[in-house]
């Protein structure tokens, strides 16, 4: 028995879903969406946000109970990806996905789907940890015996085979686990950069040709275990320095917002038929019908019905903006309530939002001229090596000329910056995955060095400095009575717009029965009419609500009102305005002792004198600000030697999170959309983020205490080094001993200082 | 006498067969997801193969190539 044989309608199901996937009906759109499409099978991987717990993967991946027509279903829980295969003949996409609907799984297919290249995950890093940690483990167990020196018969006898083979060994470790250090050498000494990957690559050189030497000449046995080694740590550096987080994106654009099709009109003899039509093929001057809840994908006029858009995506401001006939409405915004009909004014990638992506920021690899911290050190680091290996052979070729190739080439070998290749990744890797914990998730590593050098911080107001859930609501106007709070809070109930669910709450604080209504009329995009116990009620926008011209409006339009009228008499208006998140005073203060502070806003100035109270006083706020002039902005910032952090929420900071050091989208609930940027935080951390950039300057001073450390080890090991004395055993301790150690300080160290939160 | 070639070739033998058997894996895709596999695992009720399974399978892995 089963709970859905049990039970056939379990909850509530949701409206039909019919109509919003209408295009999967589309042939050209189905085939770039499917995986897999042939005879009777069919194969699709569709993403699922919802899912979240383990009774999810339960459900969906037994979908063959629900139909027989599916095959079997598989999810990926990391990525909440769900693979289903299915008979093509008795059920097409459209049914697929109207099935995941209704149980509460609605597939999340946007504009991005089309265009998807399948990616296939680099997993070269994990075959060449592989192939060093097997050649690493057997190289130690091959050089065993000649660690002990002993002069046992057999072994001696065998000695050749075993060091041959360590050979054998090494050739993979060296020709392909280690050939990115070498590929990345190369392409630095071209563009006459001495990166880490330099002195790393004459020591795996090093290591690898005088081992060859020795045991061909049957001088000794050779360095291997330590090359094979030296390579795995550095390799398994690598590997910890990454932390994906698979079920975030950090690249999206507007594609991933915008849906994929939409419904256009067309006129053929003088009828008018509708048809599902890819976004991306939308002409000047069709006409697309937009249904509740969709999205506005093109500029447009708006020549049907009454719209009321929620641009919350795009600004942040979750209250809707009404348009009448006649009106320009701008791409990104949902449409709330009835059918609208759009002219289309502007190609997809032309409108107003939309061009921003045309720009060369979005083009190119921010992090690509950025010099990390273990580069700048190496600088100095491989040239004092390299002199003192040119000083010790000269010293030695005076001296004793049958030791000097020895000298330089033990020189060389030492000088393999292992501990100082180490310490960043795993400081960086720790503080990686603790910010994650945190709730900040950044993009890479470098995100962190590039937080520890910001100075200034720009903040986008609306959605990010203010809440998009909530807001301050004030009353102005005549004083209601109980009783008239009552008929306000009953009308209210009624209603699901968002600005009478924010009053109904507002209200229900005081007050909380409500009356059975007696008549109820919403008019969308206007207000509401009600009659409760007898009593005549109107609330809604100024138009709506004061039929009579009276000249008791108030003056200030910059704030979003509801007006109230009881019994056909005018009794005043509710105003709302933003609410700023909790801890952001706090934030505020502390950021400015040590930051400049920008306020870069799309609004327009209605809350310049809260946010002047609240910064302080040298703080630049500006107002009215298009998506190209954040960027812009950001742009001058940085050309007079800023580096600058934006933390912005809405599709209008593209611009900035791209242009800007370090651009952070904040989010409301992490599964969203967010734009494309270097990090996302949770925005019920973000009073926090003064510890976050206090923790990333901190971390560069664990690397640099790390630093000195393997320095420290270096030297030891210069000192075996220039006096001829460098045996394999000594470099088979050392090596791994300076590794473990800096491996273990960072790891301690970073975890200390993520304790400090309340700093 | 020959007992320590032996050894090595047996030891060299059973670690490629651990080393070719992670490759193996990890091209397969077994650490692409670490999670949903520990909790499909307490399903006590595996939805049943059909009889097309098969042919699918075989279907899917032709693609791959």
């Amino acid at each position: 028995m089963y709970y859905y044989d049990l039970e056939q309608y379990p909850g509530v199901t949701p409206s039909s879903y019919a109509d919003k996937f209408n295009f999967l009906d589309e042939t050209s759109i189905k085939s770039k969406l499917l995986d897999f499409d042939e005879q009777d099978i069919q194969i699709v991987t569709l993403v699922i946000p919802s899912v979240h717990c383990s009774s999810c993967i339960w459900i969906l991946e037994h979908l063959s109970k629900l139909s027989p027509y599916i095959r079997s279903s598989k999810i990926n829980f990391p990525e909440k990806k769900l693979q289903v295969i299915y008979d093509a003949i008795h059920m097409n996409l459209k049914e697929l996905v109207v099935l995941l609907c209704t149980i509460g799984y609605e597939p999340y297919i946007s504009l991005q789907d089309l265009s998807k290249k399948k990616k296939s995950t680099d997993k070269s890093l994990l075959y060449k940890l592989g192939i060093a940690g097997f050649a690493f483990g057997n190289i130690m167990f091959l050089s065993l015996p000649e660690y002990f020196d002993s002069n046992e018969f057999w072994l001696d006898q065998y000695k050749p085979i075993f060091r041959w083979l360590m050979f054998i060994f090494s050739i993979p470790v060296v020709f392909y686990a280690a050939r990115g250090y070498f590929v990345s050498a190369i392409r630095g000494f071209y563009s006459k950069v001495l990166n880490i990957d330099v002195p790393i690559s004459v020591g795996v050189l090093a290591l690898f040709i005088r081992s060859t030497v020795d045991i061909s000449m049957d001088w000794g046995t050779g360095f291997f275990d330590s090359l094979s080694g030296f390579v795995f740590f550095l390799l398994l550096g690598r590997f910890f320095q990454q932390k994906t987080y698979a079920f975030l994106s950090f690249e999206r654009d507007y594609k991933s917002y915008f849906p994929i099709a939409v419904t256009r009109i067309s006129k053929t003899l003088g009828e008018n038929t509708e048809e599902q039509v890819q976004i991306n093929q939308l002409q000047i001057g069709d006409r697309i019908l937009i249904r509740n809840d969709e999205i506005i994908p093109i500029d447009g006029i708006l020549v049907g019905g009454e719209a009321s858009i929620d641009y919350s995506f795009v600004t942040g401001e979750n209250l809707l903006v009404a348009k009448k006939k006649g009106d320009l409405i701008y791409a990104g915004g949902r449409q709330k309530g009835i059918m609208i009909e759009v002219e289309v004014l502007k190609k997809l990638s032309q409108s107003y939002l939309t061009q921003l992506w045309e720009l060369d920021v979005f083009k190119k690899d921010k992090q690509s001229n950025f010099t990390n911290i273990t580069d700048r050190i190496t600088k100095m680091f491989s040239i004092s090596i390299l002199s003192i290996a040119i000083v010790a052979t000269i010293f030695w070729v005076i001296v004793d000329p049958s030791k000097s190739i020895n000298v330089f080439t033990a020189v060389l070998i030492v000088a393999c910056p292992c501990a100082i290749a180490l310490a960043a990744p795993f400081t960086l890797g720790n503080i990686l995955r603790l910010l994650g914990q945190d709730k900040l998730y950044l993009k890479n590593s470098v995100v962190i060095e590039q937080m520890a050098q910001i100075d200034t911080v720009v903040f986008d107001k609306t959605g990010t400095l203010t809440s998009s859930e909530r807001a301050t609501i004030d009353y102005h106007g005549q004083s209601l009575s109980n009783e008239e709070k009552v008929l306000l809070l009953s009308a209210l109930k009624a209603s699901n717009h968002p600005l009478s669910r924010a009053l109904y709450h507002f209200i229900y604080q005081s007050h909380h029965s409500a009356l059975p209504l007696l008549e109820f009329k919403e008019e969308i995009g206007k207000g509401i009419r009600a009659n409760i116990a007898g009593n005549s009620l109107k609330l809604g926008s100024e138009s709506f609500v004061i039929t009579k011209k009276e000249n008791n409006s108030p003056k200030n339009k910059q704030s979003t009102k509801v007006f109230i009228e009881i019994n056909d008499a005018f009794k005043g208006y509710f105003s709302f305005s933003n609410y700023y998140r909790e801890g952001i005073q706090t934030l505020i203060n502390k950021l400015a002792q040590k930051y400049d502070l920008v306020i870069l806003s799309g609004d327009n100035e209605s809350e310049k004198t809260i946010l002047q109270k609240m910064l302080p006083p040298q703080t630049k706020l500006l107002f009215n600000q298009s998506p190209q002039q954040k960027l812009n902005f950001i742009q001058d910032l940085q050309q007079k030697g800023g580096n600058v952090m934006m933390i912005g929420d809405g599709l209008n900071d593209s611009g900035a999170l791209v242009q800007s050091d370090v651009g952070i989208a904040l989010s409301d609930n992490i599964n969203s959309f967010t734009p494309a940027s270097d990090g996302i935080i949770d925005a019920e951390v973000f009073h926090q983020l003064f510890f976050f950039l206090k923790l990333s300057k901190q971390s560069i001073k664990v690397i640099r205490l790390a630093f000195v450390f393997s320095l420290f080890y270096n030297l030891i090991g210069l000192g075996f080094a220039v006096s001829g004395q460098l045996t394999p055993i000594v470099a088979a301790i050392l090596m791994p001993l300076s590794s473990m150690s800096i491996v273990v300080f960072t790891t301690i160290a970073t975890h200390l200082l993520n304790k400090n939160k309340s700093l | 006498m020959d007992i320590i070639f032996w050894l090595l070739t047996i030891s060299l033998f059973v670690a490629l067969v651990f080393f070719v058997a992670f490759i193996f894996s990890v091209k397969r895709g077994q650490y692409d997801d670490m999670y949903t596999p520990s909790i499909r695992i307490l399903f006590d009720d595996q939805p049943k193969p059909k009889d097309t399974q098969q042919k699918n399978n075989n279907k899917r892995s032709k693609k791959d190539n």
